[in-house]
Formats: structure tokens, sequence, C-alpha cells
């Protein structure tokens, strides 16, 4: 593999990205590979719960063969910086599907970028994605969907909310799409929010303290994120070192 | 149990509440009628602590405490309960999940013991049944897709379950039929019609005060009280008109 130059902010896939941290692990390795054979269905997760201070980047290239199925789950809240990539291409009537939750606090920047290329017809795929940010953490969520010529019927849908809990924070939310067929269902939705100020003085005028209430909003506003996963024990993993992050942000 | 004295307060910048004094006793009930625009919801927000609603002057004693120094999650351990015009809906969290948040903080407020699933469960049964509410709509997030009545109901069992000193209730009756008044009267009564308890009614109509008699009537106007009566008043306002008895 030749060496690349390091990224600068001229590059979209990097412009809201940590540059400092990601020089200190230059060059990156190559990208860790999923092949989902032809009809054949996969789970992934990753739980990227780095240590204080510490800088990740975990990269995916996912190749979905024809009538195939990936289904993916990332909890994005750990380290100084936590980038997350996922590289996919789909087969004839393959179908990706990606949930996500980035929770940040401190100075983090949290990142998911995701490229889905729909090379061949009658392909279908999800993304959702929910972001917590508090203090003057970064939270981004950068998602191309590129529609190759002659992939018709591609049904492909971009859902990113993102809540900040203080105005220091920031959220960054970017769906493209790139369509070269012309019967096709691209939808994409983002938007960045508040807690709902009627919601919490409602909840303390029936007595409850103003960190549980947030705690409980922000739980309902994640909690769709993980209800589909297939494992159990990984569910409740993931859920708990969700909510343990949210706790520690209010 | 509440002592409002010389209470003024503004929102925006604009005077709505007037020097407004009012005291009420444990046993009592009273009721606050007025015409649009007096202040009537303006008393009620400003009594539960919504941000917002400014006090000016004068202040109010909630069981010998300062109400104003207290934030509105602390009114509400200390007794307090506001019962809203439009209650609020939160997607996503069950009323079951709000309520027993509520009740325990309440209770590690006061420094009780938290109540575990198995006895929350209960206590929300048999205030359920009380309202007529069926349980199946506490496990539904709250208020999201309630029809008004069922809103009031179920404003009605968080207050079961919550048991305050004093509810103080933001026109309950608005957006009720005869059957879910009679329903949510006879609530009112089984929970805080009791010595220790006390009520603050907040109505347009007399027809709620069928139902739940008050010892006390009072008329709002202009942002203070400008009559005070016994249930008799009430009637003569919906024979008259608040225009005729103010005059």
């Amino acid at each position: 593999m030749t060496t690349v130059a390091l990224p600068t902010r001229r590059q979209e896939e990097w412009r809201y990205s940590d540059l400092e941290a990601v020089a200190s692990l230059w060059p990156l390795p190559a990208p860790v590979r999923i092949d989902v054979a032809a009809g054949e269905s996969a789970h992934h997760h990753l739980l990227q719960d780095a240590g204080e201070g510490v800088a990740v980047v975990h990269d995916y290239a996912i190749a979905i063969a024809d009538g195939g199925r990936c289904d993916f789950h990332v909890l994005n809240i750990g380290g100084r910086f936590g980038r997350v990539t996922l590289n996919v291409t789909l087969g004839k009537g393959a179908h990706f599907e990606l949930n996500g939750a980035i929770i940040g606090g401190g100075k983090q920047t949290l990142e998911i970028v995701t490229a889905v290329t729909h090379a061949q017809p009658d392909g279908t795929s999800g993304q959702t994605i929910r972001s917590v940010l508090g203090q003057h953490a970064t939270g981004s969520y950068l998602g191309s969907i590129n529609v190759a010529r002659g992939a018709q019927r591609t049904d492909a849908f971009q859902s990113v909310k993102a809540m900040l809990l203080d105005r220091t924070a920031t959220a960054n939310a970017k769906p493209e799409l790139e369509i070269y067929a012309d019967d096709v269902k691209c939808a994409h939705g983002a938007t960045v929010g508040e807690l709902d100020k009627q919601a919490l003085f409602y909840m303390a005028s029936r007595g409850m303290d103003p960190a549980t209430a947030k705690t409980l909003l922000l739980k309902a506003f994640v909690a769709g994120v993980f209800d589909d996963m297939a494992d159990e024990a990984v569910k409740e993993t993931l859920e708990a070192a969700a909510i343990a992050k949210l706790e520690a942000l209010v | 149990m509440l002592t409002i004295e010389n209470l003024s307060n503004e929102i925006d910048g604009k005077a709505i509440l007037k020097g407004l004094s009012l005291s009420i006793n444990a046993g009592e009930v009273h009721a606050i009628m007025g015409p649009n625009g007096a202040g009537k919801s303006t008393l009620a927000y400003t009594l539960g602590g919504r941000p917002g609603y400014a006090v000016t002057g004068g202040g109010a004693t909630f069981l010998g405490k300062d109400l104003f120094e207290m934030e509105p999650h602390e009114r509400a351990a200390a007794g307090l309960f506001l019962g809203f015009q439009y209650p609020v809906e939160i997607p996503g969290v069950s009323n079951l999940q709000f309520l027993r948040e509520s009740l325990n903080s309440q209770r590690r407020a006061r420094g009780e013991k938290e109540l575990n699933g198995g006895e929350f469960i209960k206590l929300a049964k048999e205030k359920a049944a009380l309202l007529g509410l069926d349980m199946e709509m506490l496990k539904r997030p709250v208020n999201v897709g309630f029809s008004g009545g069922e809103k009031k109901r179920a404003e009605m069992v968080q207050m079961g379950i919550l048991d305050p000193k004093l509810a103080i209730l933001d026109e309950t009756d608005s957006g009720l039929d005869i059957d879910a008044l009679k329903t949510v009267g006879a609530g009112i009564n089984a929970i805080m019609r009791r010595p220790d308890k006390a009520v603050l009614l907040i109505t347009h109509y007399q027809r709620l005060l069928d139902y739940v008699k008050p010892d006390f009537v009072h008329v709002l106007a202009g942002g203070r009280i400008v009559k005070s009566g016994g249930p008799e008043l009430a009637l003569e306002l919906e024979r008259e008109g608040y225009a005729e008895v103010m005059a």
C-alpha cells in the first residue's frame, strides 16, 4: 500500500475531524473487511469506548453480495477522537442497515462517516444516527449514498438527529446523494435540537430532579438505535454503556 | 397551607399578576374563576415555578417555607401538584417510567425509601382504577396520542400516585365530556378531600364545581382577587356573568 498524504480540511470527509489526532495515528492501517456472501445475513457491532485522551479510527470495508444483508450497530462514545468509517458496496437486492449513536462531552470529537454504494439494482439501505453532545464536544455524521447507473429501484434512507445539551457543543450532519439511475427512492432527514423545555418543566412539576429528567429524555432519544439487535447480551452491553455515558453528561 | 401575599409578576416584561393575595388552609377547597386573560393560568404556572414567570413583588409561603426559594421539583417534593390545562406529551417515555421516576425523586428528596417495581405497579393499578383509566394506557408514552379527556384522567392518576398536599388544578375540566367530568370530579374528591390536604381549582365554568364543592370562590380579574365568597358566588357568576358581578 502506498503512503497517502495526511488529510486536510479541504477534503470533505475530514472537514470536521481532529486532524492533530489523525496525524498521531497516520498512516492508518487497512480497513477491516467484511464480506457477506450472496443470500447470507450478517450482524456486526462496534462499541467505541476508548479511554480518555485516546485517539482511534475504525475503518470498515463491507461488501454485500446479491441478496445478502448486513446489520451494523455502532456506539461511538470514547476517547478524545473516535472515528468510525463504513465503506459499503451492495450487490443486487442486497440490504445494509446502520444504527448508530454518538454521545460525547468534554472536548471529544466523534465521527461516523459512511459511503454506501448501490452498485446493482434492487438494493436497499437504511442509516439511523442519533447524537447527544454536551460541553465542547463535536459530533459529526457524514454520509454519502451513491447509486450507480443501472442500479434501478434502489431504496435508501438516512435519518440523522442530534441533541445539543450545551450551546458550546457542535453537531454536523451531512447527508449526500449521488444518483446516476432514474428509478430510485432516496430519503434523508437531519435535525439538530435541544431538550424540550416544556417536557423538562412538566417532569420537574412532578418532582423529578433535573438530572433524572434529562437522562430520561435522552434515553428515549437514543433508545431506538439498539431496539432491533439480534443478540440480547450485546444489546444490553451497548445500552448500558450508552446510559452510563448519558448519566455522566447531564 | 398556602399563603400568597401581594404577588406581582411579569412575563416578557408585561405585568400580569398585580398584587394578588390569597390564603388556603388544610381541609379547604378554593375555586378561582375569572374572565379570559385575567391571569388564572399565570397564577398556576407562577406557583409551580415555570421558567419565564418572574416574580416581581410580594411572595408566597407553602407549609411554612418560602415557595419561590424552591426549584419546581423541590416544590413538588414538598407536596405541591400542578395540574396542567395542556398536559405535555413526552414521546419515548412511558407513563409508568415517568411516574416511578417522579415519585422516587420526591421520596429521595424527602429522605424516604424508594418504591421498587412491584410496589409501584400496585400503587399505579389502584389509582388508575380509581380514575377509570386502563393500565394499558399507562404503558404508553406520556400523553402521546391521548384524547383531551384521557390526558386529564391521566393527570388525576398522576395526582393520585404522587399524593400531594396541595393540588393546583388549572382548567382540569376543559375538554371533558359529562361522564369524564364526573369521574375526574370523583377522583379529585377521593384523592384530595381530606383534612390535611387542600385544592385550588382554576376554572372558567361552574360545572366542575357541581362535582367538587368549593368552600370558597374567588374572582380573579386584572391580576388580583376582586371578590371572594362562598359556593353561591360561583352560581351568581354563572347566572349573571363576570361583568355584572364585578361591577
